[in-house]
């Protein structure tokens, strides 16, 4: 059944977590050579697999074949002698250690008791040239953008001699030309006769790069499919994806009105240091218009929120309904009708370690029905808890249950629900559907969609672009600090999108 | 479910009170000590009338202590400095009490607040030093409370302020006999219970109350278990931290006043000089509530004054402190297994909840 | 805005500030009229009191380095001298030493299962352990000293002591030097004759370990995997290094020299295990190795500095004026330096503080004894106060890491 022109073989793979079932019996032929990708939704146990062939987790069942032969993997290390590496979808790089330390962790060259340090630049420099991912070693990686700690983690795998090379969502946080160099770079290591695993939920990109492509839903393998011999569309997949056609963030008829909601002139926020980190920006949001920002991750998009929020100092004067709220605080603006939902919902939104009813009541602890001047009130506050949790369809026995026990899409959906109630005047909204399952970003769009229709101010920051594009009413660009372009939804493409996003070309 | 919740309360410190008095056992045995006979005369010691008013007399500074600790720890902040605060307070409100004329009454409430506005004082210089220049107050705090015995020698042993009280012992001269809480003989006729016995009450009330069920708690519990997501609720985090730690310095500050206004009258240099420590032992074990911390601080004084009669049985009576250590260490990681416990039983629960739903709908 | 920066190269920038150091001593003990300032004697003694405080300190650099926020090591000190009392008074002072590392380790190696294997809050961790350390001792101590001749109840008999090495060819010329009191030689012959009259053989061990600390961290790849596991344990155990391995060799380590920092106190400071030797020495040296940026290099200056401060009010009372002196010289340099470079509120604040400290020298005949009792803590404080911004921890310091959970 195994042969050896398999580079990695899964059989029958089974992984059970409290509450979940991440991998049900799941089988996987990877040839030799050849990038094979492995596609799913949030949630559906891609990453879990790859974690399992990494020897991060064990399986509880199956076995593991490299090249022909069975292994057991207790440790990453296990792995990594038998020639497998994986790049994660989270870096895992030091910040404070140097990029040769970063590399070099664990499989060190030595010399007596000590580091070989030029030893191991000599081997670093070399593998480098070869596939051109050279970079200044002594730096600490601290000094590095995401583009160039991809490379760091594609070499510090290479450096180990891995000829099986994992990928997880690895242009998550790329923009389109970034991808293309990654795609090059990619088919470089194919033709030196590399395997790579290459882990994805978007479908274009893994109709371009994939030889083989297998799908995964609720854990379990569905079907593999050869692009190259086959005709295979993105919906195909989506059908064995989900289920069903994936959801769409298109917006129907637009509900702007004239009535300025939210009014930003001029806003600038300055690091430690005097760079201005948000520079010098200007924009309106009208009522049932969604304004979407897009931009490459560290341009400004965290600091804008938090300038508006009032959590980081800025200059500069933001109007709210008329009103200048400049000057406020963060809780005086959110009593006055500004709902966010943030980036991070683990460390932003949630807390974690309290019950449900209890993270109900945060960010809205000064307003009915969780309060009443300098008390709390904590039984109207679970009776409204109950209804967001049937409303927004939060999956949970109870209440009372910790918002940790939740899957992401239910944390997310609660979140949702909590930031619609009150009616809020301004949501705004960054990553709302990062991360969820794809029921759940459906509901997450309706519910948008309803509220801006409903007349809801909305300022939506996204990685997604295709959401960001059928979502927003109008869009704007940030590339460190400041607009640089302005963008129609309704032609825009996603390339042309990313290309401005990084000022390598106007958006239409 | 009441009940299951109540198992899970007391499933960790039961266990680690039982670890430690098997440890404990064993090295008794070890020191060929007889257990059982130590154990039960520590317990007909401890169960006396006159032990049980000192058990209570102690277990309220150790209760005040606590509470000044578990405040911070509800926000993730480690208030070491309870020792500098209570010593550095009860000197002043003794100095105040002792040499000011005031009627009786007015000069104990005098002595209170002086001692509350004292201990903010000194435990609001860690809290400066951590939001205006990054300091963490765990390390702060060790300094103040040495910079604290400085101060206290200095004033006593070089200003005025100190008289000498007994022969060698210089210390604040004593408070007069209206302005004292000496207390009330409840359950022994010869020693009295601390009048700031029911003082300790009120303030476990106040704690609580404030903590549950009012705004100002939440925004602190909110900033103890995410500060990222307390801040992003409109709290504003450094004055939380600021404010937290005045409360926990003004109540540390009465920590020293039960002994001082009910036993020793005088703030000398043989002050008793670490409730602070043994706060941060009895919060941790009654996890920063204030029923479990009352248990806590109960226990502790029960150890510390029924061990007295070791030493006449010949087994240092330090088995106790080795007892105490046990359990802080023990029941730290007793909350910590019990908690993951409950972690993945409530995903456990989670994933049934969501299994059956799906079941139903695919019924439907 | 002006910007004036110290040369760059390392070696450069610290030998500057040696001489910069030695000139402020040089005023001082002019002006003071204190030739103890910078006599054999002092700085003898300051080494020898800079020794467990740098013990602590570097054990510290051990545990945070790998990522474990080390309270504990108050009570591993504690640990420490009573092992060195019980063990050498019985069996001679390299017994004591033995027992003293061993003792210590054992307490790490306990809170290394607690925080690393249990994953406990690593202060409570601490807290609990320095309880403990010092609840085991006293019992210990009862039970092993009370009828031994020459114990006690809270002491042990007489250790012997441990040889200590005197060069006198060095030190002779350089002690005769500084009695000249030549202006800023006669300092820097003080300073240096301190380190080869009756120097402790611990104090050369102490020193060896500091040297040996820094190769291992940087040179070696232990050194680096045991960074990785403070700096980021996910990425370390990704590319499969045992994480917990090294945290609890780490920890251990960490104890064993706070073990030897306590050996120190009981065998060469004194001759005798005493209750309540340690005085805090271990938070001190955790201070020190906060403001020594969690750098063996950085943690023996500040314990050098805390010895010095303490040899000098144990010495004389007399000496607490000049030691104000020289605090006002330094704080006053120092606020110069940050006014010069745009910090202006810092440099205003330590200028004032200086200010004070010189009118108290210039004001009163005799400082108050408290003023050098006080003075390493304010010292802290002060560093801190104004480092704060600058230091570098691990990344990964006091985060509670747990395998398999990485995100």
């Amino acid at each position: 059944m195994s042969d050896a022109q398999n580079a990695v073989e899964l059989i029958g793979i089974w992984k059970r977590f409290p509450g979940v079932i991440a991998n049900s019996n799941v089988n996987l032929k990877v040839a030799k050579g050849t990038v094979h990708a492995i596609v799913g939704e949030n949630g559906a146990g891609k990453s879990t697999l790859m974690k399992i062939l990494y020897g991060m987790q064990k399986a509880d069942e199956g076995q593991i074949l490299v090249s022909g032969k069975e292994q057991v993997f207790d440790s990453p290390s296990d792995a990594i002698d038998v020639g497998i590496g994986m790049v994660h979808q989270h870096f895992m790089l030091a910040d404070n250690l140097t990029v040769l330390e970063n590399i070099i962790l664990g499989s060190e060259i030595r010399k007596g008791f000590r580091l070989d340090v030029s030893g191991a630049k000599m081997k670093i420099s070399e593998i480098a040239k070869k596939y051109g991912l050279e970079l200044p070693l002594d730096e600490y990686v601290s000094e590095f953008g995401v583009g160039d700690r991809q490379r760091i983690e594609i070499l510090k795998v290479l450096y180990r001699g891995a000829n099986v090379l994992i990928l997880d969502e690895p242009t998550a946080v790329l923009v389109p030309h970034e991808v293309d160099e990654l795609f090059k770079a990619l088919n470089d290591l194919k033709s030196e006769g590399i395997t790579i695993i290459f882990i994805s939920h978007k479908l274009d990109e893994v109709l371009t790069i994939a030889d083989e492509i297998t799908v995964i839903r609720t854990g379990s393998t569905v079907g593999t499919v050869n692009p190259k011999t086959q005709t295979v569309t993105a919906e195909d997949l989506a059908e064995m994806m989900v289920g069903s056609e994936l959801p769409t963030p298109a917006t129907s008829e637009s509900t702007v009105t004239d009535k300025v909601v939210l009014d930003v002139k001029d806003l600038t926020v300055t690091a430690h240091g005097g760079k201005e980190i948000i520079n010098h920006v200007n924009f309106k949001i009208h009522a049932g218009e969604i304004l979407g920002i897009a931009g490459v991750e560290g341009n400004g998009q965290a600091e804008l929120l938090d300038a508006l929020l009032g959590i980081e100092k800025s200059t500069g004067t933001v109007q709210f309904l008329d009103q200048d709220i400049s000057d406020w605080s963060t809780r005086r603006r959110r009593e006055s009708g500004i709902a966010y939902i943030p980036e991070d919902r683990q460390r932003q939104a949630l807390l974690l370690d309290a019950p449900l009813w209890e993270n109900r009541m945060l960010g809205h602890q000064t307003l009915p029905p969780n309060s009443k001047g300098f008390w709390l009130t904590p039984r109207s506050a679970k009776a409204d808890t109950t209804r967001i949790v049937s409303e927004y369809d939060v999956r949970t026995p109870s209440i009372d249950v910790y918002a940790s026990a939740l899957s992401g899409g239910n944390q997310q959906k609660l979140i949702v629900g909590r930031e619609m109630s009150g009616e809020p005047k301004l949501l705004i909204a960054a990553h709302p559907t990062r991360g969820v399952d794809v029921g759940a970003q459906a509901a997450i769009w309706d519910h948008l969609r309803a509220a801006r229709a409903a007349g809801l101010a909305v300022l939506l920051i996204s990685a997604d672009l295709d959401e960001l594009i059928g979502l927003s009413d109008s869009l704007k660009v940030i590339l460190r600090g400041k607009f640089v372009a302005d963008a129609d939804p309704a032609t825009v493409t996603p390339k042309q999108l990313g290309n401005a996003m990084t000022g390598a070309g106007a958006a239409a | 479910m009441k009940l299951r919740k109540l198992v899970d309360v007391l499933a960790a410190p039961l266990l680690a009170i039982v670890f430690s008095l098997v440890v404990t056992g064993v090295i008794l045995a070890s020191f060929g000590a007889n257990i059982f006979e130590v154990f039960s005369r520590m317990f007909d010691y401890g169960t006396s009338t006159r032990s049980l008013t000192l058990i209570t007399n102690t277990a309220t500074t150790y209760y005040l202590s606590a509470v000044a600790v578990a405040i911070g720890f509800k926000m993730n902040i480690f208030n070491i400095g309870v020792n500098g605060q209570y010593r550095l307070a009860a000197m002043t409100a003794a100095a105040v009490a002792g040499w000011i004329a005031m009627p009786g009454p007015l000069s104990a409430v005098a002595a209170i607040l002086v001692a509350m506005f004292v201990g903010a004082l000194w435990a609001g210089i860690a809290a400066w030093l951590k939001v205006v220049r990054g300091i963490s107050e765990v390390i702060s705090t060790i300094m103040l409370n040495y910079l604290a015995i400085g101060v206290i020698s200095y004033v006593i042993v070089q200003t005025g302020i100190g008289t000498e009280v007994k022969l060698n012992v210089r210390g604040t001269p004593k408070i007069q006999e209206g302005a004292r809480l000496a207390g009330y003989a409840l359950i022994d006729p010869k020693v009295k219970v601390y009048g700031f016995f029911f003082i300790a009450i009120a303030v476990g009330i106040i704690y609580w109350v404030v903590l549950n069920r009012t705004r100002f708690g939440y925004d602190l519990r909110a900033s103890g278990l995410s500060p990222s997501a307390a801040t992003a609720s409109g709290v504003n985090s450094k004055r939380m931290v600021v404010y937290s730690m005045l409360a926990s310095g003004a109540i540390a500050g009465l920590v020293g006043l039960p002994d001082l206004l009910g036993k020793e009258f005088s703030y000398t240099l043989n002050f008793p000089a670490n409730y602070g420590f043994t706060g941060i032992a009895v919060a941790l074990l009654g996890r920063n509530n204030p029923i479990g911390i009352a248990f806590g601080a109960l226990l502790w004084a029960f150890l510390d004054i029924s061990s007295q009669i070791l030493d006449l049985e010949g087994v240092p009576r330090e088995i106790v402190t080795i007892m105490q250590g046990v359990i802080v260490l023990s029941v730290v990681v007793a909350y910590e297994l019990v908690r993951r416990n409950r972690v993945r039983t409530q995903q456990q629960n989670v994933g049934k909840a969501l299994a059956a739903a799906t079941t139903n709908e695919g019924s439907k | 805005m002006a910007r004036i920066s110290l040369p760059q190269a390392k070696f450069v920038r610290i030998s500057l500030l040696i001489f910069a150091g030695i000139t402020a001593l040089s005023l001082a003990r002019t002006f003071a009229d204190t030739a103890d300032l910078s006599s054999t004697g002092t700085i003898g003694a300051a080494v020898g009191l800079a020794v467990p405080i740098g013990l602590a300190g570097l054990g510290g650099i051990w545990s945070e380095r790998s990522g474990i926020a080390n309270i504990g090591l108050e009570g591993m000190m504690i640990l420490g001298t009573f092992g060195a009392g019980w063990a050498g008074w019985q069996w001679g002072p390299w017994a004591g030493v033995a027992a003293a590392v061993i003792y210590g380790a054992l307490g790490a190696f306990i809170f290394a299962v607690v925080t690393v294997s249990f994953g406990v809050d690593q202060i409570i961790a601490g807290t609990a352990i320095n309880i403990l350390g010092f609840g085991i001792t006293q019992f210990l101590a009862k039970l092993a000293f009370e009828n031994a001749p020459g114990g006690g109840q809270t002491q042990s008999p007489p250790v012997t002591a441990l040889p200590s090495i005197t060069i006198s060819q060095i030190a002779d010329p350089l002690s005769s030097l500084q009695k000249q009191g030549i202006f800023i030689i006669s300092d820097a012959a003080g300073l240096l004759s301190g380190f080869f009259f009756q120097v402790s053989i611990i104090t050369l061990l102490a020193i060896a370990m500091f040297v040996l600390t820094a190769f291992i961290l940087w040179r070696t790849s232990f050194g680096l995997r045991m960074r990785s596991a403070g700096e980021n344990p996910w990425a370390a155990e990704s590319l499969g290094v045992n994480v917990y391995k090294y945290k609890y060799i780490a920890v251990t380590t960490s104890g064993a020299l706070a073990g030897l920092a306590g050996a120190y106190l009981a065998i060469v400071g004194t001759n005798v295990y005493r209750e309540g030797q340690t005085a805090g020495r271990g938070y001190i040296g955790l201070a020190t190795m906060i403001f020594g940026n969690w750098r063996p290099g950085g943690t023996a200056a500040g314990a050098s500095i805390f010895g010095y401060i303490d040899a000098l009010q144990l010495r004389s009372k007399s000496n607490i004026s000049g030691l104000a002196l020289l605090g006002a010289i330094i704080l006053i340099a120092i606020a110069i330096m940050m006014l010069l470079r745009g910090m202006r509120g810092t440099g205003a604040a330590l200028g004032l503080l200086g200010a004070a400290l010189l009118s108290a020298f210039l004001l009163t005949t005799k400082l108050p004894t408290e003023v050098a009792l006080v003075a390493p803590y304010v010292t802290t404080l002060l560093v801190l106060a104004t480092a704060s911004q600058s230091l570098r921890p691990p990344a990964a310091d006091g985060v509670i890491y747990r395998r398999g959970e990485a995100h």
